[in-house]
């Protein structure tokens, strides 16, 4: 496993040149830290090393020291002496020290990876054109990159099953499988569900599932990202797309507070899958299955795709002043959302100001599974703490709005996705007010809404969540919203300006962001979203130090650090 | 005749007396676990310091000196200290442990407290091969008895010092031989090995603990050296080679067998010729494998030349070879696990190749790349060679194979399952060649060359 960072950096001789790297880390980790790959298979930064695989074998020396006076032996130049191990050594499992010398170009470790592709192919398939792996699979790249390109084998090879089901989302092709125990050790360590093993030996080794188990827990899927051919495949993929097709885009996973960073990969508008992006403060390499699932939400059936009037179909024009029309001369109540992204919840807060409307929030709550999917189930509930849409932590029903509306106080309301009939407001209340409903998919709330603005969803529009660590993540743009829908942005920078009657407010992100950066306290001057897309930034939690935060201990996340000042 | 050494029995002292049982009243009677007691008066760095000084090396195959393997020890961890004696016997070969465990089975068991003392384990292991199940059933009979004298388990002989002794029964698997394979099975998984560096079992073996693991002749010498004192064993045999040993001869001679001798008193050719009674008749040597069949085949016409460790220069042919450690090695090979197989000329040695093949690619564990496709690719070339499918080119692609595994595995089963195939393509290439060019190729060949 990599060692934590560390500033302690020392020399080594790297092919030749002198180059300084963190002590302690592995010879894989030193190489890359320079430029320099070293192939590897079984090798994984966030799990234990293994080192079954031999590709990465490197030639590896230290400086001599005398036995009895410990002192280092020297060169006639004077340059230290050093002792170069007889045999290659496996890079994953070398730690560099100082003064280390290695050799990862040299002709007995070329010798080495020519030897280890040759034996890796002997009994592969080499199924690549219809194998889902092509494109992305390492025996491809490190065949043409460090094999002989010919192979010497005539002899039959071995037969194994080609498609067990190991899991409702994993299916494995045993011939592919070149038994780098990758998605055992994930299944033990990170996903602590040991189902997966070896049976049978040497060359008939076969990955599967123990008796009367299956790959059936929340972070499956995650062995077919690791699996460094095509052996482990996801059903819902397998056979539908090249990747090389696909286009990929940095997202953040909206499933909870823990924030996954992701990639989503689309083609021509249509999310084909969503794949987690290494982030070793948030999320390694991980990420939830069910939170790769909530692309199907984008063309689901109850989207809202137009702006509607009282069930008509309207120019967003006549919708935004109908809207307008709603609050006019009311007392408004606002519901925003732990679901919007900061930018929107920002703007949210400034309309509130605006018509000195009563805010209202509600949060979402769940199982924690101590991991990747936190008991919060909202992307950017800190984010409504940061603009200060509430000074309280959020509970799962919306009753002071209920009575806020039998007393009164409450006359006509802007709901931001949430469903008010699930959160505790009558039906009979709702039906006192006008409502204007902003959000992506129709619900009760939004059938009982005089005003429908349709909004983009997470994977349509630009935005910012802070996660439970209180990371500030940005994410893009990954595929077009549909036909004529702008960002929620748009509509509530429209509302605002055309309530004030100036146009002070906008929507463009450079412009939002300067005016973020000078208002909200906790950012910092300068700052942009292509910036926060690039780095994330780690807000300051001691102003929410008492908040009682329902998450649990997890990866990354420990609950002192929130709840301690 | 005249110069041969005669057999010089310690560790097989009693096994073959028709008059010995293995039952503790015949071992006590023989002075048995006297020097458990004499042991047990000294300080367990003593102990530790004569097994260093007697110089013993490793009886399983590698033939590391034992005292400095105990030397190695992690004491300062805190954690518990363990000792495992490896019955594991496997080498195709090699059948010396079993004699004693099936026939003086005491024997071992005083070792092994004399042993555990010294390096402080509290709990020993015997990991025994599943075959051994007699054998299994002898030890677990003799801990009992062992026990019910004081001899072993908690306070030992009236003393602080405790150890426990439990037989561990394998399951049939070769690499469990491998001292971090066995570790592994011992822990109830797959024996895999484990990657060393950071897995030495000194420092983590056994549940991530200090380990030391020997085999079972090293561990029964441990008695002899506390017995005669670490200067007086190291007398026996040759320096840097000492005490005795038990070598298995086995294959195509007259008298097939297990002989124990002073480490260097006799060469190869004495071993054959006159201890084992010669060759058949009729028949001439061919080869022989000295070190059981890991170790590289010796041609019968070789020679070999060089200089020893000690400065001396040395010309031998295959019989001149000393039988200790440094002879077999200097000649290329090594002495192993002491298993010696001859060859005569009826021997095909690309059947003996493909046979040795099959072992290996039969029993790697599957673990690493090299070894596991490796292995199962030479077997598939030999057992072609000999279905009629050889052709000339694959001695060299043998060669290549073998070269491709060896020094690149986790483990050393990978130079196991390759210097065979080196050592025989090598010295042997004639006969490979000579195959192509005799194989029948039928013409419904059911073999496909792609």
């Amino acid at each position: 496993m990599i060692s934590p960072h560390n500033d302690d950096l020392i020399t080594i001789r790297l092919n030749g040149s002198e180059v300084e790297v963190p002590n302690g880390i592995n010879a894989v980790e030193a190489a890359a830290l320079h430029g320099v790959e070293v192939p590897h298979y079984c090798y994984h930064p966030k799990l234990s090393v293994a080192g079954n695989c031999r590709m990465c074998l490197v030639e590896m020396g230290t400086p001599m020291r005398d036995r009895a006076s410990g002192e280092a032996i020297l060169e006639d130049d004077g340059s230290p002496k050093i002792g170069w191990v007889p045999k290659p050594v496996i890079g994953c499992a070398t730690n560099v020290s100082p003064g280390m010398h290695l050799r990862t170009e040299s002709e007995l470790v070329q010798d080495c990876r020519e030897g280890i592709m040759e034996f890796l192919l002997v009994n592969h398939p080499l199924d690549c054109p219809i194998c889902d792996q092509a494109g992305e699979c390492r025996l491809q790249e490190f065949a043409t990159d460090y094999g002989r390109g010919f192979s010497r084998y005539v002899e039959r090879k071995n037969v194994k099953p080609k498609r067990t089901r190991l899991g409702p989302r994993v299916t494995l092709d045993d011939e592919r499988c070149i038994l780098c125990s990758r998605c055992i050790r994930f299944s033990q360590e990170v996903a602590k569900d040991d189902v997966l093993g070896f049976v049978d030996r040497g060359s008939f080794s076969t990955l599967t599932c123990f008796p009367g188990k299956e790959l059936s827990n929340n972070y499956s899927l995650n062995t077919v990202d690791i699996c460094p051919v095509g052996a482990l495949t996801s059903t819902d993929f397998r056979f539908k797309m090249r990747v090389w097709f696909l286009k990929e885009s940095k997202s953040i996973c909206t499933e909870s507070s823990a924030g996954c960073n992701t990639l989503v990969s689309s083609r021509e508008g249509k999310i084909h899958r969503i794949t987690p992006r290494r982030n070793d403060q948030v999320n390694d390499t991980w990420m939830t299955d069910s939170g790769r699932t909530l692309f199907h939400s984008v063309r689901s059936g109850n989207r809202i795709l137009r702006p509607c009037v009282e069930n008509q179909d309207v120019p967003m024009e006549e919708a935004i002043s109908a809207a307008l029309n709603c609050f006019k001369g009311k007392k408004v109540g606002v519901v925003a959302s732990c679901h919007s992204t900061l930018e929107e919840q920002y703007l949210t807060k400034k309309l509130i100001d605006l018509t000195q409307a009563k805010a209202f929030i509600r949060g979402h709550f769940g199982e924690d599974d101590g991991i990747l999917l936190s008991a919060d189930r909202s992307p950017n509930l800190r984010g409504a703490l940061l603009v200060n849409l509430t000074n309280q932590y959020p509970g799962e029903s919306l009753h002071s709005l209920n009575d806020a509306i039998s007393s009164g106080e409450v006359e006509s309301l802007l709901v931001l996705n949430e469903d008010l009939l699930s959160s505790g407001v009558t039906e009979e209340n709702l039906d006192k007010l006008p409502i204007v409903y902003l959000g992506t998919h129709a619900n009760e709330t939004s059938r009982l809404a005089k005003v429908t603005l349709p909004g983009l969803t997470v994977f349509e529009k630009n935005g910012s969540f802070i996660n439970r660590s209180f990371i500030l993540q940005a994410f893009e743009q990954s595929i077009p919203g549909p036909v004529g829908l702008v960002p929620q942005v748009n509509i509530i920078c429209d509302l605002i300006n055309q309530l004030s009657n100036e146009p002070s407010c906008s929507a463009s992100f450079d412009d939002l962001w300067e005016s973020m950066n000078a208002s909200i306290e906790g950012l910092p001057e300068g700052l942009t979203h292509t910036e926060l897309v690039k780095s994330a930034l780690q807000i300051d939690r001691t102003p929410w130090s008492d908040m009682p935060f329902v998450e649990k201990e997890a990866l990354h996340y420990t609950v002192e650090e929130t709840t301690v000042v | 005749m005249s110069n041969l050494p005669k057999e010089r029995r310690i560790i097989l002292k009693n096994a073959d007396d028709p008059s010995y049982s293995n039952q503790i009243d015949c071992y006590v009677r023989m002075g048995g676990y006297e020097n458990l007691k004499k042991a047990i008066s000294m300080q367990p760095e003593e102990v530790g310091e004569e097994v260093l000084k007697s110089g013993i090396r490793g009886r399983g195959g590698a033939g590391f000196p034992a005292g400095m393997k105990w030397k190695f020890l992690d004491r300062k961890s805190g954690k518990p200290i363990y000792l495992i004696c490896n019955a594991d016997e496997s080498e195709p070969g090699t059948f010396k442990d079993r004699q004693i465990i099936y026939k003086d089975p005491h024997q071992l068991i005083e070792g092994m407290m004399i042993a555990a003392y010294a390096i402080g384990a509290k709990l020993s292991f015997i990991y025994i091969r599943a075959e051994f199940h007699e054998g299994a059933r002898i030890l677990n009979r003799a801990i009992e008895e062992a026990k019910s004298h004081g001899f072993c388990g908690n306070n030992i002989l009236g003393t602080d010092f405790s150890c426990d002794l439990v037989v561990h029964r394998g399951a049939g698997a070769y690499i469990c031989g491998e001292e971090t394979g066995l570790i592994e099975s011992l822990e109830g998984k797959r024996p895999n090995p484990r990657i060393k560096p950071p897995y030495f079992p000194a420092v983590l073996g056994l549940y991530q603990c200090p380990t030391i693991v020997n085999n079972v002749e090293t561990l029964c010498n441990v008695r002899h050296i506390i017995e005669m004192g670490g200067d007086e064993f190291s007398k026996i045999g040759k320096p840097n080679n000492t005490g005795t040993r038990i070598w298995c001869v086995s294959g195509q001679v007259v008298k097939p067998g297990y002989y124990e001798f002073e480490c260097g008193s006799l060469t190869l050719g004495q071993m054959i010729f006159e201890v084992c009674g010669g060759l058949l008749p009729g028949r001439s040597l061919k080869a022989v494998i000295p070190g059981g069949s890991s170790a590289k085949v010796l041609r019968a016409d070789e020679r070999f030349s060089g200089t020893l460790k000690d400065g001396t220069e040395f010309d031998w042919g295959l019989e001149d070879i000393p039988l200790d450690f440094d002879g077999p090695m200097a000649a290329g090979s090594m002495s192993g696990s002491g298993g010696i197989i001859v060859m005569d000329d009826t021997v095909d040695m690309v059947e003996a190749m493909a046979n040795v093949n099959a072992f290996y690619a039969h029993e790697s564990c599957g673990q690493c790349t090299p070894c596991r496709e490796g292995s199962l690719w030479m077997r598939k070339i030999t057992q072609r060679m000999c279905s009629g499918g050889a052709r000339e080119e694959d001695a060299d692609l043998l060669l290549s194979v073998a070269n491709q595994i060896e020094g690149r595995t986790i483990c050393a089963f990978g130079e196991a399952a390759a210097w065979p195939t080196q050592s025989f393509v090598t010295k042997f290439k004639d006969d490979f060649i000579q195959k192509a060019s005799s194989s029948e190729k039928p013409e419904n060949s059911t073999l496909q060359l792609i």
